[in-house]
């Protein structure tokens, strides 16, 4: 177990070190720092003189250490466009994010693993049927264009839900939710909707494909040939047995709803970092987005690591006894 | 071919009402390019605590046999005449909750590969747990109790230890002792074996057939022994069923059969067994392949690949006939006389 | 001449076997491989068929903006599917824009089955830590979404390359970075192929009379692998067309003067809160239409050439 967590842990190190390295170079060598901090009529001795102060003449190693002990202590640097602390901005934008990420996220599990279930266990009914060709727009559609279709019906002919910005936010702490008020709520369901709909078919296939498999199984047949009731057979045999395949892609897929927030808070005008990063790509502020390679980075291995425990906490075959156990 | 003059059924004792009888059954698959009949107009018994082998190469339609009378043909298989009678009642035609009860409770199951057939993520005292809950009234620590006397009894060493592993930390033999337990745990009056030693160590196989033998003694238990397996059939069968392509070809105590075969298939089956006092080649060997359900011969679906074939057997399809304690599917034997 | 056989034979396998039979029994793959084609077509000869080029300023008038569909009261049958605010017909627009999006889509396939292969084969050839480079990157590279990937190829480009350069190279930055995020998979199916080949007994045989094993190697490998990569290569067309919109969409990808579909979404996106409906969603539906069918296809195929590749 713990020789497990450990190899884990190296690889995820691993990562983050390419994914710094990646955020480091772009950071040193794309652009030239000192044109953005410094005007025009700044003389070349300044400038030089600036370079020693900021240690851009020492050797590429030991600046990535700097870089990388700076990040760690949450020092990313100034955003060109804003002038700002990068790690400030982030701050303020993270739980807009991290709120829309998790309503799409839990949408998606609650809605997606009975639809997937429900159509593995019947296909041949209608209503599965339907799910499944629904799940294939869900899958072809642009995240942006169900968004758009989602703002014309309910925000533009029906009126019913705002169609951008997180409406009324409550401060706690350095947290701002959405969650307390009436227009917070409301502003919500359409993007978590947007966000979740793609993540949601994909579930829903999988958690199908997945049942239908493990249906197939000769346990499956034993627990039947042994009398047990439908209802044992479905939930307490095949959904537990599709869980392990499910947990890993969901987690995996976590990570891609914070990416794919950046869509979804460009169409609804969410005040998110996905909105942020595409801000910076735009003016080419490198800060902002080495900065946001290095967090998404983090949110991947986090979830990744996560997923990985779990999955050992699901299945006893990757659980190793001591003693009486194997042979 | 009309199945409907079952006057053909296997002959049962006098003394013991059948446990389990089977009419006339008939199983098809219908397919993209037409019907496949897998069990065709098969007809048997069974005695209380008797055990029948039912021995055929594969897709012979032994296991469909089996799989008929749980009641877990894959859609679209099904059961297309023909009746299964447990104990006098009817059960082919029961809806799936009524079914379900039987299952584990009056029919037990063992299935060919231990290693698929219990569920990995949990430990086999919980499945074992379920199982008896399911058919029996007992709270939680009774089920326990009865699942723990059920390892023991099948002879799972230092059992209260194990009752908490998960199958993948049991060894192949052991395994398929638990599924035993499984399938005996409810008290079922006949157990169908599918192939139950197939897939283990040849070391192993003997110990399993001798353990379900002991247990189905003890318990009073029937078993319907699917194998291709000769040899299992002579250490534990009472009495033997010969499948060949979908139909019943012979049936007939085991040791008689065995030492007088009277259809030309079963003789090949038993073909390293020497014969006494009959003018038979001895290791007589079968030519050719059993067909395909989709390419079954007219007449005698063996015809093709007997050495005694005639006119007839590629006309017509011969019923069993019964004699004494035995019957055949044969034209040679169709006047009760011996083979030529 | 050994290679050109083979996949000759491939090809006669493919219509031999029930690939074609699969093809024709399923009613939604003909209809989507119909709506594929009629798309692509209708792209190429967009220049000749189209009746307006709506990428040239001087075809358009500004008088016409914001005309309506047709069977709108304020609709003329010049613009059948009414005009944008800058007097384009959107028909004219729709198919120019599918130009630009399938063609953008295709050549980043290309580069991905490109970069993909190339580095597949030297992974399984080479192995040892040159393969487990390659597979690490691509291993990490996979955990990412590919749109983020190749928004992140996108902007660094645009720190290397000053502005005009970059704005006369957009195309081929959206391609590249499209290319760049696509290809993991391409490069794991080849380098599995490339194992198994390598170690079979003709590669050695080749050694032994002193051919030079790679050539041969490369001629038995990219036969085997003609099937995965095709797949992959339809299901990665989806992808890369609804990549390129997406970044369009964001404003990072093709700019509005020549739009895509995406790009004329985008520019749709403004107009929704008064009414002009139609300048965002017709280029929505074809968009979708355009994806669905290519999906359909790739799963089609998928399912069609080897059930297990996933």
């Amino acid at each position: 177990m713990l020789a497990f967590v450990l190899r884990r842990l190296v690889q995820s190190l691993l990562v983050m070190f390419f994914v710094a390295l990646l955020a480091f170079s772009m950071f040193r060598f794309l652009g030239d720092p000192i044109a953005q901090m410094v005007g025009q009529d700044t003389s070349l001795q300044e400038r030089e003189r600036l370079r020693v102060e900021l240690g851009l003449n020492d050797p590429v190693p030991v600046q990535f250490a700097r870089y990388v002990a700076g990040v760690l202590k949450g020092e990313f640097g100034i955003s060109y466009r804003i002038g700002r602390p990068v790690d400030e901005l982030i701050a303020e934008r993270l739980p807009a994010t991290l709120e829309l990420s998790f309503v799409a996220a839990l949408f998606a599990l609650l809605a997606g693993i009975p639809m997937g279930v429900y159509t593995g266990l019947y296909p041949d009914r209608w209503l599965s049927k339907v799910l499944l060709s629904l799940s294939l727009m869900g899958i072809a559609l642009p995240t942006f264009l169900i968004g758009i279709l989602l703002i014309l019906i309910f925000g533009v002919n029906l009126g019913l839900l705002p169609t951008f910005g997180r409406g009324e936010v409550v401060h706690i702490g350095f947290w701002s939710t959405g969650f307390l008020t009436i227009s917070g709520l409301k502003s919500l369901i359409m993007p978590a909707i947007t966000l979740g709909m793609f993540q949601l078919a994909l579930i829903m296939r999988l958690v199908r494909s997945e049942m239908l498999e493990v249906l197939r199984t000769d346990f499956i047949k034993f627990a039947r040939a042994r009398g047990l009731s439908n209802r044992a057979v479905y939930f307490g045999h095949a959904l537990k047995n599709t869980l392990v395949p499910v947990i890993t892609i969901t987690g995996l897929q976590i990570g891609s709803i914070i990416a794919f927030a950046i869509i979804t808070e460009s169409v609804f005008q969410w005040p998110g970092m996905g909105l942020l990063f595409i801000q910076a790509i735009q003016f080419v502020d490198i800060p902002v987005m080495s900065t946001y390679l290095i967090l998404i980075a983090f949110f991947f291995v986090v979830i990744n690591l996560t997923v990985d425990l779990l999955y050992y906490a699901v299945d006893p075959r990757l659980r190793v006894h001591g003693g009486a156990g194997g042979k | 071919m009309n199945g409907m003059e079952n006057n053909v059924a296997a002959p049962v004792a006098d003394t013991a009402p059948a446990l389990l009888e089977v009419r006339s059954l008939r199983v098809e698959f219908p397919t993209r390019r037409g019907t496949l009949v897998a069990v065709d107009d098969v007809s048997f018994s069974l005695r209380a605590g008797e055990i029948l082998g039912v021995v055929g190469e594969s897709g012979a339609g032994k296991s469909m046999t089996g799989t008929a009378i749980i009641g877990l043909l894959e859609p679209p298989g099904r059961i297309a005449g023909g009746e299964i009678l447990l104990e006098g009642r009817r059960i082919d035609n029961l809806d799936y909750e009524r079914m379900r009860r039987i299952r584990g409770k009056e029919i037990g199951a063992i299935f060919q590969d231990p290693l698929t057939s219990l569920n990995p993520l949990y430990t086999v005292g919980r499945q074992l747990v379920e199982t008896i809950r399911t058919h029996l009234t007992m709270t939680e620590a009774q089920a326990r109790r009865h699942a723990l006397d059920m390892l023991k009894e099948v002879g799972i060493p230092a059992a209260e230890e194990r009752i908490d592993h998960y199958p993948h930390q049991f060894s192949g033999g052991m395994r398929q002792r638990v599924v035993i337990a499984l399938a005996l745990c409810a008290g079922p009056k006949l157990v169908i074996a599918d192939e139950p030693t197939t897939a283990l160590d040849v070391s192993i196989q003997a110990q399993i057939i001798t353990l379900l033998k002991r247990l189905c003694r003890d318990h009073g238990t029937a078993v319907m022994l699917v194998t291709h397996d000769m040899g299992v059939i002579a250490e534990a069968a009472d009495r033997v069923a010969v499948m060949y392509a979908g139909r019943l070809v012979e049936i007939g105590p085991a040791q008689a059969v065995i030492r007088d075969a009277h259809h030309p298939y079963t003789r090949g089956l038993m073909g390293s067994i020497p014969t006494i006092g009959r003018d038979v080649e001895r290791l007589e060997q079968i030519d050719g392949s059993m067909p395909r359900l989709d390419a079954i011969p007219p007449g005698c679906a063996f015809n093709p690949r007997c050495r005694q074939r005639f006119g007839r057997c590629e006309r017509e399809k011969p019923s069993l006939i019964g004699q004494g304690d035995r019957a055949v599917a044969c034209w040679l034997h169709e006047q009760g006389e011996g083979a030529s | 001449m050994l290679s050109q056989s083979r996949f000759a034979d491939s090809l006669r396998r493919f219509f031999d076997s029930d690939i074609w039979y699969s093809f024709k029994s399923s009613r939604v793959t003909v209809a989507a491989a119909i709506v594929t084609a009629v798309m692509i077509l209708t792209a190429i000869f967009s220049p000749w068929i189209a009746p307006q080029n709506p990428f040239d300023p001087a075809s358009l008038d500004l008088m016409d903006a914001f005309t309506p569909p047709v069977w709108y009261e304020d609709g003329v049958p010049k613009y059948l599917l009414g005009t944008d605010d800058q007097g384009r017909d959107m028909l004219s627009a729709l198919m120019y824009g599918a130009r630009i999006s399938i063609f953008v889509g295709f050549v980043a396939v290309l580069v991905s089955m490109l970069i993909g292969v190339t580095l597949g084969v030297i992974a399984g050839y080479v192995g040892g830590a040159v393969d487990a480079l390659i597979m690490r990157i691509a291993d990490i590279q996979f955990t990412f979404p590919a749109i983020l990937v190749a928004l992140l190829v996108d902007g660094i480009m645009r720190g290397i390359l000053p502005k005009e350069v970059h704005d006369d190279l957009v195309l081929v930055v959206i391609i590249l970075a499209l290319g760049v995020s696509g290809w993991p998979q391409f490069a794991r199916t080849v380098r599995g192929s490339t194992l198994v080949e390598k170690n079979k007994e003709y590669v050695l045989a080749a050694r032994v009379i002193g051919l030079k094993r790679s050539t041969i190697m490369l001629s038995h490998v990219l036969p085997n692998v003609l099937g995965p990569v095709l797949v992959i290569g339809t299901i990665n067309l989806a992808i890369a067309i609804l990549g390129e919109a997406t970044l369009s969409f964001l404003g990072v990808g093709v700019p509005p003067t020549e739009p895509s579909l995406g790009t004329l979404i985008r520019i749709g996106n403004d107009f929704l809160f008064s009414g002009e409906w139609w300048i965002v969603i017709f280029p929505g539906l074809t968009l979708a239409l355009l994806v669905l069918s290519v999906n359909l296809l790739g799963d089609w195929l998928r399912d069609a050439l080897n059930p297990k590749l996933r």
